[in-house]
């Protein structure tokens, strides 16, 4: 086990170092010059040339590749070329914001998807079922930007619940510790802001839980249904135990290989920024931060975030891994 | 009731419901299980037998099985009737089931300790390490030496006899009244059969617990049974004691089955088969269910569907027109 998880993470550096290749590459392809959008549109060319050489972008491709790896391996992921603080500091708060959404967004996803899922397989055909599966249907179908906005109109507008926009209450702003303002509020012991965190990670969460949460309730739901057929389950019934026991105990734990791989996935596309739901939400998130970086052709940034976030996706689908042996005695993973 | 009777089938029918219309699988079944008695139900595969062994639990799955006119007295409970809060306290309890495939039957995902004790602990008011401790001995005494490691292990580490010695012991835990055994023997290979069936005549003999039997293998039959039920497309054909059964078939398709065993002594170069097979249910309106594979079938057979006739004191029954016809004919075959 710990010989396959060391062996696993080194194969995620081939993995990681093509990652930067890509990227590095793609967005030099993207039209536009820092050092045009830094000056400005009435910069002159002597200007805008002297600040490109200051930056070090009229290097050759391959020596500014280098000097990036080179940087990379002494754990430095450069400084912004519009803000010019440290990225590996600067990043730290919206990652924090992205990573508590993500949280709280799969949560909700999970409890309610899974759940719905296993209830429609043990019902299946009957009226739960097929409301819960239309209810996946049109939550797969939904445009996230629409959802987000019709939130906002009926719990902050028409009955105004909700804020409708930010992380916290502004006039009465977190003193951030781990900048996950839900832990940080109760370390403080703060209610109070703590009460107003909550209010306010309600409406994007939910957003964000709307499409996972239907596609965990569809998947779960066949699984389910597959397994149910099995021998064991008849085996199970035959002992006697209370359906809710066959299911929720034997019938789950067998189904939830695929269940696992999904909520896996959609944590990895979450937390790569839902840039959407923050917009809408004007949630800080890592998506807002790397669409800025993007619009002001902050090279580092831009290389230094997808990197960070490609770093966390592959992370998490080893972790998914080595659940599987968790879940699954036949799942061994020797050399 | 009989108190010498555990189970009663006063009557059992059974349908199951398509697209289109409904379809009779079982017909007016009905057989008492003796207590202490090890009872065979035989048949080809289609004729209904594993439908009539689940419905006893209650396991059919329901739709599309539907249940009509039909009562099973388990003591002085019919179980046709019974909740399903009074069928989980009787399965695995009083009445407990094994089935065909051990390789699939238990959980991958739990020890042989988890799934045992699940239903120890379900059934009976045990601290753990008084139900742990059953646990190992019925282990034990279904033959398996390791108790104590096979409590920790996973089904996929022990093999296809070992997983059955696990089921069985897994429904003998809580010395059931009725052991119901689902072609228990069909996957395993023969030497590994002779031993399970070795144990389930020991454990019948030590626990008095009765068994139904299924199978399809007329020599576990004759190795192991003391009454045998040879079921038909959903009807019981014949029924009686083995040795009756086996010395005198009354009934047609009794004596293809019993003629289709291959004989060591007797090398044939072509194996006697029954002509035919199985019709689909519901294919057959009117007349004897067997008649259009029967060698000795008459016009009356086609017409009319004869009734289940007792041949002797000791309840030897036949359902034919034929039966002292082919009776007399078997005696002279032998």
């Amino acid at each position: 086990m710990f010989s396959y998880t060391t062996k696993r993470l080194f194969s995620l550096i081939p993995v990681l170092l093509g990652m930067t290749l890509v990227v590095f590459f793609i967005i030099r392809a993207i039209p536009g010059n820092p050092a045009q959008v830094i000056l400005g549109q009435r910069a002159t060319k002597e200007a805008i040339e002297a600040l490109t050489e200051q930056l070090g972008l009229n290097k050759a491709w391959y020596i500014q590749y280098f000097n990036y790896l080179k940087d990379l391996a002494h754990l430095d992921l450069g400084t912004s070329l519009r803000t010019k603080a440290e990225i590996s500091q600067e990043i730290f708060p919206y990652l924090a914001a992205t990573f508590e959404l993500t949280f709280v967004a799969m949560f909700i996803a999970i409890v309610v998807g899974v759940n719905a899922g296993i209830i429609s397989a043990w019902f299946s055909k009957s009226w739960f079922d097929y409301v819960a599966m239309l209810l996946a249907l049109v939550g797969i179908s939904l445009p996230i930007f629409w959802l987000g906005l019709m939130e906002q109109w009926t719990f902050s507008i028409q009955l105004g619940w909700l804020p409708t926009t930010g992380r916290e209450n502004v006039r009465n702003p977190v003193e951030a510790i781990t900048n996950l303002y839900l832990l940080d509020t109760l370390l403080r012991g703060r209610m109070d802001q703590f009460i107003d965190v909550v209010k306010h990670i309600i409406l994007p969460s939910f957003a964000l839980a709307t499409i996972p949460m239907a596609i965990l309730a569809r998947m779960t739901r066949s699984t389910v249904l597959e397994v149910m057929n099995a021998d064991y389950i008849r085996t199970a019934r035959a002992k006697g135990l209370k359906m809710f026991v066959v299911v929720y105990k034997h019938a789950l734990k067998n189904a939830f290989i695929p269940i696992l791989t999904v909520i896996g996935l959609q944590i990895g596309l979450l937390l790569g920024g839902a840039i959407l739901t923050e917009t809408i939400f004007g949630w800080p998130g890592v998506g807002r931060y790397l669409y800025d970086a993007i619009a002001y052709r902050d090279y580092p940034v831009i290389q230094s975030g997808v990197l960070i976030i490609a770093f966390f996706f592959v992370m998490i689908n080893l972790i998914v891994d080595l659940l599987y042996g968790f879940i699954d005695p036949r799942i061994k993973y020797t050399e | 009731m009989n108190c010498d009777n555990v189970l009663e089938i006063k009557r059992l029918n059974i349908s199951f419901m398509t697209d289109k219309k409904k379809i009779n699988a079982i017909n007016n079944v009905a057989f008492k299980i003796k207590k202490g008695e090890i009872l065979g139900l035989v048949g080809e595969s289609g004729s209904g037998k594993s439908i009539t062994s689940l419905s006893i639990l209650g396991l059919l799955p329901s739709p599309p099985a539907v249940i009509e006119e039909s009562e099973i007295l388990f003591h002085d409970l019919d179980l046709i009737q019974a909740s399903e809060q009074q069928m989980q306290k009787i399965r695995g309890n009083r009445i407990s089931m094994i089935f065909q495939e051990p390789m699939t039957s238990l959980n991958p995902l739990y020890t042989v300790g988890n799934q045992l004790l699940e239903s120890v602990q379900k059934h009976q008011s045990l601290s753990k390490s008084e139900a742990n401790d059953i646990c190992i001995h019925t282990l034990k005494s279904v033959g398996l030496a390791r108790a104590e490691a096979i409590m920790n292990e996973y089904p996929h580490q022990l093999s296809g006899g070992m997983r059955q010695r696990v089921m069985i012991a897994m429904a003998m835990v809580c010395q059931p009244e009725i052991l119901i055994a689902d072609e228990p023997t069909t996957a395993l290979d023969v030497t590994i059969q002779s031993q399970i069936l070795k144990l389930m005549k020991e454990l019948n003999e030590k626990t008095g617990t009765s068994v139904l039997f299924i199978t399809h293998d007329l020599g576990v039959v004759a190795e192991i049974c003391h009454r045998v039920i040879v079921m038909y497309g959903g009807r019981i054909v014949e029924e009686g004691s083995v040795l009756d059964v086996f010395k005198n078939p009354q009934h047609p398709y009794t004596r293809g089955l019993l003629k289709s065993v291959p004989d060591i002594r007797n090398k044939q170069d072509k194996l006697y088969a029954i002509p035919g097979s199985v019709p689909k249910p519901g294919s057959i309106q009117k007349g004897c269910y067997f008649a259009p594979r029967c060698e000795f079938a008459k016009d009356i057979c086609f017409e009319n569907e004869p009734e289940f006739v007792q041949l002797t004191e000791d309840g030897h029954r036949s359902r034919c027109f034929l039966n002292e016809n082919v009776g007399g004919a078997t005696k002279n075959d032998k």
